[in-house]
Formats: C-alpha cells, sequence, structure tokens
C-alpha cells in the first residue's frame, strides 16, 4: 500500500489553502493512501513500452492567429469581483513576491 | 526586518571568493493579442481595458495558443543558438497569488520550446565571454498589483491591493543560462552585458520592444560564491526583477560583496530570493526557498502539444536578421576603423547613422568625422540621442561635399550645421541664408591682402627679405578683413606671389 503521512496531507492541505483539522488530517492520510493504490493500477495496464501521454487524443500545433478579438469592459471585467476599486480588483495584501 | 546587512569590499570579496552566476531574463512579446486569448497585448491602457474571459481564469474557458508567439520564442531560441524542440508542452504552475486569477502560471516545465543553447557576450574591452544557455521556454506574464496603504507603494505596510490584469497572459520567453563560472572580477560588468545582449538580440530580431524602462525586458539574478579555486558552488541567492542594465551591474555587485561578508564571518548564505532597491543601491530578504516552491507542475490539459516541424523551424532560421554581434565586427572591417574609434562609435550610439551615411554616399571616415566630431557633442548638449537631432545622411553628404569642395571651411561647416539642426534647410540653403560663402574668387582677397601688407610695411619687408614665416601675421590681417571666410591656404599663395617669393 502507497504510504500517504499525516505530514504529507498537512502540507498538500497546506498548498492548496485547504484548513483541515486533526481528526480530518488522519482520516485523509488513510484515505489518500487508497486513492494512490487504485490509480496505480493504471501503471500494471501500461508498461514500459507505453509512452506517457498527456491527452487522450494525439493532436498537436492548435493555433490561432495573432489577431486581436474580444475583450471585455472593465465594468464586465469586475461584475463578478467581491471588491473592486479604480477599475481594478481590490484583494488583501499578501505578504508575498511581487 | 533585518538591519542593513554587512559588506565585504569588492576587492576583498574577489581575493578570496570566485562568484557563480545564473541569469533568468523575461522578454515579452510584442505580438498583438496575447499567449492564450485574442484580447489586445498593450502596455499603458487603462486598467482591465484589455482583459477577457480567458485572462480572468473563467470557468468553462479554453485558451489557444498564438502562432505568433510561437514563432517568436522559436526565433529568440535560434538567435540563442538553441536545439528547437522536436516535440513540447505547456505545464501549469500552481500558486495562490492575486496576480494570476487561475491559481496557475501557464508555463513549460521538463519540456521547454528551446534549449542548450549559447551565447557570445562581448564586454566593454572587446574581451568575449560564453553564456551557456540552458533554456528558453514560453510563458504567459501575470496581472499588475499596486499595494495600496502602504508608505511607499510597496508591500509592507500596505493595507490591500488593486489588480490589473491588463498584463496577465503577455506572452513571455523565459531565458534560463547555465551556471556561470570564470568571470571573476568582471562579474558585474557581465551581467550588464549579458542582459544588454539579449535585450540587442530580441529587439533586433523584431519580437520584443525590448523597453527595459516598461519592464519588457526582466532579469532575476542569481549570485552564489565559492572559495577560490574550489569546484563546489555555494548557496545562491536570487535578486528578483532587476530592470535595467545599470541596477543587474550594481545588484550583483552588492550580492558578491554581501555574501563574501558572511561567509567571511563564517556564517552561511541563506538560500532565498533579495528584492532590489535602486535607491540605496542594496538588496532585501525576500521569501526564503522552501517547500512554498513545490509548485506541482503538471501538463497542462487544455492545450496540445508544439510540435514544430523541421520545416517551419527552418523557415524562422530563414527569416533570422544578422547577428548584432557579427554585425558590428562586419561594419568595423568594411569601415576601417581601430577598436577605439569603432567602440566609441558603438558607445555613442550612432553605428546606425554612420552606416546610413556612408550608404548615402559619404566615405567611412568622413561619416565618423561629422557624427563623433560634430553631431554626438551636439546631440550631449541638447541632451537628445544624436538620431533626434534631425540631421539626415544626406545632410551630411552634402555637408561634406561643400567642405571638400572648398565651398566651406571646417568652422563655417560647424555653423551650417547648427542652422540644419536648427531646421533651416538644406547645408546648401543655410550657407546661402546665413552668407556663410568661403571666398574663393581672389579680387576681394587679393584687395585685403594689399591692405594688409600696406597696414604693415614691415613685415611685408621681412617677408621680401625672406623671412617667409612672417607671414603668419599677413594671413592673420586678411582672415580677421574677411571675418573668417577666406580659405587661409590660398591667402599665404597670394601673398606669396605678392611679394615674389616663393614658399
Amino acid at each position: 500500500m502507497a504510504e500517504i503521512t499525516r505530514d504529507d496531507v498537512a502540507h498538500l492541505a497546506q498548498l492548496a489553502r485547504i484548513e483541515m483539522s486533526e481528526a480530518e488530517l488522519d482520516k485523509m492520510a488513510g484515505e489518500l493512501a487508497h486513492i494512490v493504490d487504485a490509480v496505480k493500477s493504471v501503471s500494471e495496464a501500461a508498461g514500459p513500452d507505453v509512452p506517457a501521454t498527456s491527452h487522450p487524443i494525439p493532436l498537436s500545433n492548435v493555433f490561432r492567429e495573432d489577431v486581436v478579438g474580444h475583450v471585455l469592459t472593465p465594468a464586465e471585467a469586475l461584475s463578478g469581483a467581491p471588491d473592486a476599486d479604480e477599475d481594478r480588483f481590490r484583494v488583501p495584501a499578501i505578504l508575498d513576491e511581487e | 526586518m533585518a538591519a542593513t546587512d554587512e559588506i565585504l569590499s569588492f576587492d576583498e570579496a574577489m581575493e578570496r571568493f570566485d562568484p557563480v552566476l545564473g541569469f533568468e531574463v523575461h522578454v515579452e512579446l510584442n505580438t498583438k493579442s496575447k499567449m492564450f486569448s485574442s484580447a489586445p497585448n498593450v502596455f499603458g491602457d487603462d486598467p482591465n481595458t484589455n482583459v477577457n474571459e480567458v485572462d480572468l481564469g473563467m470557468p468553462g474557458v479554453l485558451p489557444v495558443v498564438n502562432r505568433a508567439a510561437v514563432e517568436s520564442s522559436i526565433k529568440i531560441g535560434l538567435a540563442l543558438n538553441c536545439e528547437i524542440a522536436e516535440s513540447c508542452r505547456f505545464a501549469r504552475k500552481n500558486y495562490f497569488y492575486p496576480d494570476t486569477p487561475k491559481n496557475f502560471q501557464t508555463s513549460q516545465y521538463d519540456e521547454p520550446i528551446a534549449h542548450d543553447g549559447w551565447l557570445d557576450v562581448e564586454l566593454e574591452d572587446g574581451t568575449v565571454f560564453r553564456v551557456e544557455i540552458e533554456r528558453a521556454h514560453m510563458e504567459e506574464d501575470a496581472g499588475k498589483l499596486t499595494h495600496m496603504g502602504g508608505a511607499t507603494g510597496r508591500i509592507q505596510g500596505a493595507d490591500y491591493s488593486l489588480v490589473d490584469y491588463n498584463r496577465a497572459g503577455v506572452p513571455l520567453v523565459e531565458i534560463v543560462t547555465k551556471p556561470i563560472v570564470g568571470a571573476g572580477s568582471r562579474a558585474p560588468e557581465l551581467a550588464r552585458a549579458y542582459v544588454s545582449a539579449v535585450r540587442e538580440i530580441v529587439k533586433n530580431l523584431g519580437v520584443s520592444d525590448a523597453r527595459m524602462e516598461r519592464g519588457n525586458v526582466r532579469c532575476d539574478a542569481n549570485v552564489s560564491l565559492m572559495p577560490k579555486g574550489a569546484d563546489k558552488f555555494g548557496t545562491r541567492s536570487e535578486t528578483k526583477n532587476v530592470n535595467s542594465l545599470r541596477s543587474v551591474e550594481h545588484a550583483v555587485r552588492f550580492e558578491i560583496q554581501r555574501h563574501a561578508a558572511v561567509l567571511a564571518s563564517g556564517g552561511t548564505v541563506t538560500q532565498e530570493t533579495r528584492h532590489w532597491h535602486e535607491d540605496t543601491r542594496t538588496t532585501t530578504a525576500g521569501r526564503p526557498k522552501s517547500d512554498a516552491d513545490d509548485y506541482r507542475y503538471f501538463p497542462e490539459p487544455d492545450l496540445v502539444p508544439v510540435v514544430p516541424s523541421r520545416e517551419w523551424v527552418e523557415e524562422l532560421r530563414a527569416t533570422l536578421p544578422e547577428p548584432p554581434a557579427e554585425r558590428r565586427k562586419r561594419l568595423k572591417e568594411a569601415w576601417g576603423y581601430a577598436d577605439a574609434e569603432f567602440r566609441d562609435v558603438v558607445n555613442a550610439g550612432v553605428v546606425e547613422a554612420i552606416e546610413e551615411t556612408v550608404a548615402a554616399g559619404a566615405s567611412p571616415q568622413a561619416a565618423r568625422k561629422w557624427w563623433m566630431g560634430e553631431i554626438v557633442g551636439r546631440a550631449k548638449t541638447a541632451d537628445v540621442d544624436p538620431a533626434e537631432l534631425g540631421v539626415t545622411p544626406a545632410a551630411i553628404v552634402e555637408l561634406n561635399g561643400l567642405v571638400e569642395g572648398g565651398k566651406l571651411n571646417n568652422k563655417m561647416a560647424g555653423q551650417v550645421l547648427d542652422g540644419v539642426i536648427a531646421g533651416e534647410g538644406t547645408p546648401t540653403q543655410v550657407m546661402e541664408a546665413r552668407g556663410l560663402v568661403l571666398v574663393s574668387d581672389d579680387r576681394p582677397l587679393l584687395e585685403a591682402i594689399d591692405a594688409a601688407l600696406a597696414a604693415q610695411p614691415d613685415v611685408a619687408d621681412k617677408i621680401r627679405g625672406g623671412k617667409v614665416q612672417a607671414v603668419g601675421a599677413i594671413v592673420g590681417g586678411v582672415m580677421k578683413a574677411t571675418r573668417g571666410q577666406a580659405d587661409a591656404g590660398r591667402v599665404k599663395e597670394l601673398i606669396l606671389e605678392r611679394l615674389g617669393v616663393s614658399a
């Protein structure tokens, strides 16, 4: 069985900005291990001779021409914003990279 | 915030340590539309006027890759002597920060479009330093945050931030070098020269406006030190967003001095990002590198692989302009300038002007004389670029012709040039309008000579007696009488002829 520790879950939860209780961390550690095992069965079907793929359909080079098209108005763009000011989205100050 | 960092003098740092550099240069492409959406890619518009649903990361949208952005990226790869990937994918770089409303940046991870290249960088004294390029990959720019309520618009002390997504989705190419060793005390200079060379290349390719003051070219500079003679790299810092050539040089220099002080006192350098402050020319600690850097890249499911055919790559290669460094080498040889002469011309920013002037019919020497001797100085006085003075190559050719044809002397030509710059017309028009005509008709000259001889009979006698060098006093009198508009050489000949003396 795959080993998913409680710390792994806590780390993932932090990266995903999900608040989890101690009990939830314990529970999820066990459940995630089962999920990983379930997904692992795929690797039994696909041997080393099957190339890794990221898309189910063999498509490549889907491009658009460099032509300006549709834009929203600032009012439309901001219509779903929880908060806005001076035609811009207003967000809490977050201490991180600029 | 920590107190000001200790630094060691640069010379002492260099005595004890070898610097290792690395650069990540972000180049904004000047496509008409964005990387994955058809919203306009325009700088300086009102906030949130150049966005659509894709840029805002709304549910259910489908990004589509801009073909022109891929072509520009391939051109950059080729100009940096890179291999172009046979196939490459986009990947999601996951992080939470309001500059990207999607909570991920669409980038490339393990499959960059270009990899394993190099760039020869010329330092000011002509030394060439080869910088190895690890990769160049495609991605999108993020939105712009303005921190409000803080004292200086910085994040520290800000109450809230306002976000403009006009820049979100603008196509970017990130160029990453391999570790650069062996630059020694020239590391700061090399840093500047490298970023300058990249900027020149993308500008020359026409794929970016390359205006650093607008953030079209941005540099993250990695610096680490190792004890002299060691080969194991030290811990590096990454100074983010150093956005002028001058700051790149200063930031690298400062970080070398800061690292050296830490290491010399027995400490360890923290692996972290640093923020550059132009006002104090120092860096301050940013975020430590940690598992916060766990970006959980995975292949972008909404975009299919980019598979540049070899025919397409070769087609693009055929459109590449002559590389700037090779062009300079070719022109230097063609013009026959000495190293120092050519370097001055490059530093004065008049290579193109001289090239055009030569093409218009001037000799390389004459073109250099006018641009370097006359125009550059006037541009400096007016605080503009030489090309902005409005002197056309044709005007220079005409002016030079007037001097060589004996119609103007150098002093008068300078006055004519002033008139051309002032918008008074072509050199001939200025010359006529200002009455600047070199007196070449001998009659008025002879009158002036006779008058000068009559005014200084004793000098005339000396010359008749064989003291030819005394002729200067008479020449001076004639030049004064003609307000400098006589050809001094011709005046001398005429005086000697008049007095029956051979030179």
